[in-house]
């Protein structure tokens, strides 16, 4: 850790008063997160988890009392000596095993049977709309980018972990902060006047040069965030090879950065973080138990290092699985999955209808929650924004009764 | 646009970032010979690296090892080709991540390259029994006992149609037709297994009869739908970065024919084209070859730390869909890593900075233009630049920064 990061992690974690600091003759930035947390009263953190590839609800959630399921799955399904047991109808993938211990403490929510009106197979259109939240014509804007122009565009109220900024997080008139590895020191010798000379707009900008001028004005705010104490990732240890993963670092890694950023008192309202590959057109029982594993142990920990404070974790994917296993001993695209939240004010339980495993569309499940009532929910009590202004005027809300 | 700045335009689209004295060239022979010249490699094979027969152990090494080749090729190669082929790739978009062979990775690569420039049937027709591809796709698992729709959907969705102008029950018929096909690592083939292709009638298409691999691909490539989406997806990475509305896909179309360099030379000619200046965001290796070129580094010099932290690492898109598009790629972290690498890069070219500060301070703003290949600087970053000019290689640094540099 250099000392200007050193210190500056140490400012924002309330240890040094910034006073002693700003005598100590580093040029710029000290001020940036304890201006920020002054700005922003503390509110409510919401960490979305994006599962990229199509996890197989059926099998995270599992309805193994339900005879259709064992016969669609000759070869794929859990019995009911295998799953971590719910209830007398559902259990959780073996690789669950903290979100097993959650869900005991009354502290996860599974909404079942969540997706939108006439699915789309493509993991491509599918994610657009999960993340653009308009499943008739995704757009150009994320819904939490939207979100983000209404509560006043500065780029530390929404970050990332990856390199590139996820569709979620672009709003119209401003974007998400990308932050891989959670520092962005500056290079020697690039001052403030430079990056406030390049963030300056020029006339007969295009679009894609404004908002490359807008970048640079973005990164006085958000240099820093956390401390650098986290080294780079060397590029092998990324996540399991797919046709359709992410490209984010660790999860592990990801949400131990969020928890950073979090304990360190920043006023960042959204993290967005990822895992990619669950997309198992073949042999997917072991490695779709072994990938959920990866996302169990961090998620279950992190949801425990937060346990006192007031952030909620949601997770979801592009879509499930169809019902039926194919004959490669995986599963084809689906439609309607299971979404999973946890966190503070989230009562545990099961919600929503679990699609019925007989009465299909084509080969998929019916959705029986629309998408956007969760996220009406999450953009109401988490982010206390209007969701109608957000969501295109959406009114549903999920209801945990 | 100035006679110069029109053929640097075409010249920043069609290859990886132009010298000054290739601009120089082109102004003096003109846009249709600079085309003829450009376009005239494109659909030639080249002499693969060895990087040894498929070796697990030896995986990742072979991989870097056939990174760097390609690297050093798509600087030193002036030309369209490898600019292609890099199109090509983040088409059929395969990573060896999963393939785990960069013996396979590099014999894709050829088929792209033998087959990129020319009529698409052929290359459809190759990809489908292209190993990689196949290990890619879960081909190999694909039998009559077992369809597997992975390669048939994504076939049709991303490399040749586009969403919307197939059924569900296509990608189900299609997965059938694609049946019987193996993929080995170690003997680097692909074999059509007869008994495990299913050889029964499937309705695709529209069309209802016995179809196989080849059979398919003809279907697609004679596809109403088939020419527009590779127009499109031609011209978000040569053009603009958005889609071309539908009267500008119907000129290309027309005006292009049926074979790539056809369509890209149609592209880089329509009138909409010269309208993109200034509208497309670099991907990073082309940000980073582009830059590599203009200031004479050596491609081993690169810093392999640059692509990683700019997102883009040839050989390993992040899925199928191939890498994003546009302002997806303007973020905070790239405009970091942008500031960083542009610092490195400029250390490994003594003479180029040496060269700048030859140039009177007065003039050096208008020498780093003519240096970067860009056709001026805003004010905004004029202002910024000035600041610097007594600094050549501080001044170089910022240039390569810049956002005319990042959006051209």
């Amino acid at each position: 850790m250099d000392t200007i990061t050193r210190r500056r992690f140490l400012t924002a974690s309330g240890v040094v008063a910034a006073g002693a600091l700003a005598a100590g003759g580093t040029a710029y930035g000290l001020r940036d997160i304890l201006d920020f947390r002054s700005e922003e009263p503390l509110g409510r953190t919401l960490v979305l988890v994006t599962l990229y590839g199509g996890n197989d609800g059926l099998n995270t959630v599992i309805p193994y009392a339900d005879p259709a399921y064992a016969a669609n799955r000759p070869s794929m399904a859990y019995d009911e000596g295998e799953v971590l047991r719910l209830d007398d109808e559902f259990g959780l993938n073996p690789g669950l095993a903290g979100l097993h211990r959650l869900y005991g403490q009354d502290r996860l929510a599974i909404v079942h049977g969540v997706g939108y009106p006439k699915p789309d197979r493509s993991h491509f259109r599918s994610m657009d709309i999960w993340q653009t939240a308009q499943p008739e014509r995704p757009g150009t804007t994320g819904w939490l980018g939207r979100w983000l122009d209404t509560a006043g565009g500065d780029p530390r109220l929404a970050v990332s972990f990856e390199p590139v900024l996820p569709p979620l997080l672009a709003g119209a008139t401003s974007a998400g902060a990308t932050v891989p590895g959670g520092a962005l020191t500056l290079p020697k010798g690039v001052t403030p006047d430079v990056l406030t000379g390049f963030g300056t707009p020029a006339a007969g900008d295009s679009p894609a040069r404004a908002r490359a001028a807008a970048c640079f004005a973005d990164l006085i705010k958000v240099r820093d965030l956390v401390d650098g104490a986290i080294p780079d990732d060397d590029g092998d240890a990324e996540a399991p090879a797919t046709a359709t993963g992410g490209q984010a670092p660790p999860l592990e890694r990801q949400l131990a950065l969020v928890a950073r950023c979090i304990e360190a008192g920043s006023a960042t309202r959204v993290y967005s973080v990822s895992l990619g590959g669950f997309d198992f057109h073949a042999d997917e029982k072991g490695a779709q138990e072994s990938i959920l594993g990866t996302l169990d142990k961090p998620l279950a920990a992190f949801v425990e290092r937060m346990a006192d404070r007031d952030v909620v974790v949601a997770v979801y994917s592009e879509f499930g699985r169809r019902v039926r296993a194919n004959a490669s001993e995986g599963t084809d695209h689906g439609t309607a999955s299971t979404v999973l939240l946890a966190g503070a004010g989230i009562p545990g339980g099961r919600y929503g209808e679990p699609p019925s495993l007989t009465d299909l569309d084509d080969g998929d499940l019916r959705h029986t929650t629309d998408f956007r009532d969760v996220y009406a929910t999450l953009l109401a009590d988490v982010l206390g924004a209007d969701p109608e202004r957000v969501l295109g005027g959406w009114t549903g809300r999920l209801r945990f009764s | 646009m100035t006679d110069r700045d029109t053929v640097a335009h075409l010249l920043r689209r069609l290859t990886f970032g132009p010298t000054a004295a290739e601009v120089d060239a082109a102004l003096e022979t003109g846009v249709d010979a600079t085309l003829d010249a450009v376009l005239a490699p494109v659909g030639r094979t080249v002499a693969l690296p060895d990087v040894g027969p498929f070796d697990r152990k030896d995986a990742r090494r072979q991989s870097r090892d056939a990174v760097r080749w390609w690297l050093r090729r798509m600087v030193n190669e002036p030309g369209g080709a490898e600019k292609l082929t890099f199109f090509w790739h983040g088409h059929w978009a395969t990573s060896v991540q999963k393939v785990r062979s960069a013996p396979l990775m590099l014999a894709q690569q050829q088929t792209l390259r033998r087959y990129g420039g020319g009529d698409t049937g052929p290359l459809v027709r190759a990809m489908l029994r292209d190993p990689a591809l196949i290990l890619w796709l879960d081909g190999q698992r694909n039998t009559r006992t077992a369809p597997n729709e992975n390669l048939a959907r994504e076939l049709m969705e991303l490399f040749t149609l586009g969403v919307g102008a197939y059924t569900e029950d296509d990608v189900k018929a299609g997965a059938r037709a694609l049946t019987g096909w193996r993929a080995s690592r170690a003997g680097g083939t692909a074999t059509f297994v007869p008994g495990r292709h299913d050889p029964g009638p499937v309705t695709l298409l529209g069309r209802t009869g016995t179809v196989d691999a080849d059979t398919y691909a003809d279907l697609l490539v004679r596809h109403p739908a088939h020419l527009p989406h590779l127009v499109t997806r031609l011209w978000v990475r040569y053009g603009s970065g958005t889609a071309p509305d539908a009267a500008t896909i119907a000129r290309v179309t027309a005006a292009g024919g049926r074979s790539t360099t056809g369509l890209l030379r149609a592209i880089a000619t329509d009138p909409a084209f010269a309208a993109t200046a200034g509208q497309l965001v670099k991907q990073p290796v082309e940000w980073l070859i582009g830059a590599a070129r203009q200031l004479g580094i050596d491609a081993g010099a690169l810093p392999d730390r640059a692509l990683r932290a700019l997102g883009q690492v040839p050989f390993r898109p992040p899925s199928v869909g191939g890498w994003p598009v546009g302002t997806a790629w303007l973020t905070t972290s790239s405009t970091r890593a942008r500031l960083e690498h542009a610092q490195k890069l400029t250390a490994l070219a003594p003479d180029t900075v040496a060269e700048l500060g030859r140039t009177a301070p007065a003039g050096r703003l208008d020498a780093l233009a003519r240096l970067l290949a860009v056709d001026g600087w805003s004010e905004r970053t004029r202002a910024v630049l000035a600041d610097s000019a007594a600094d050549p290689r501080r001044l170089l640094a910022l240039g390569l920064a810049s956002p005319e540099y990042a959006v051209h």
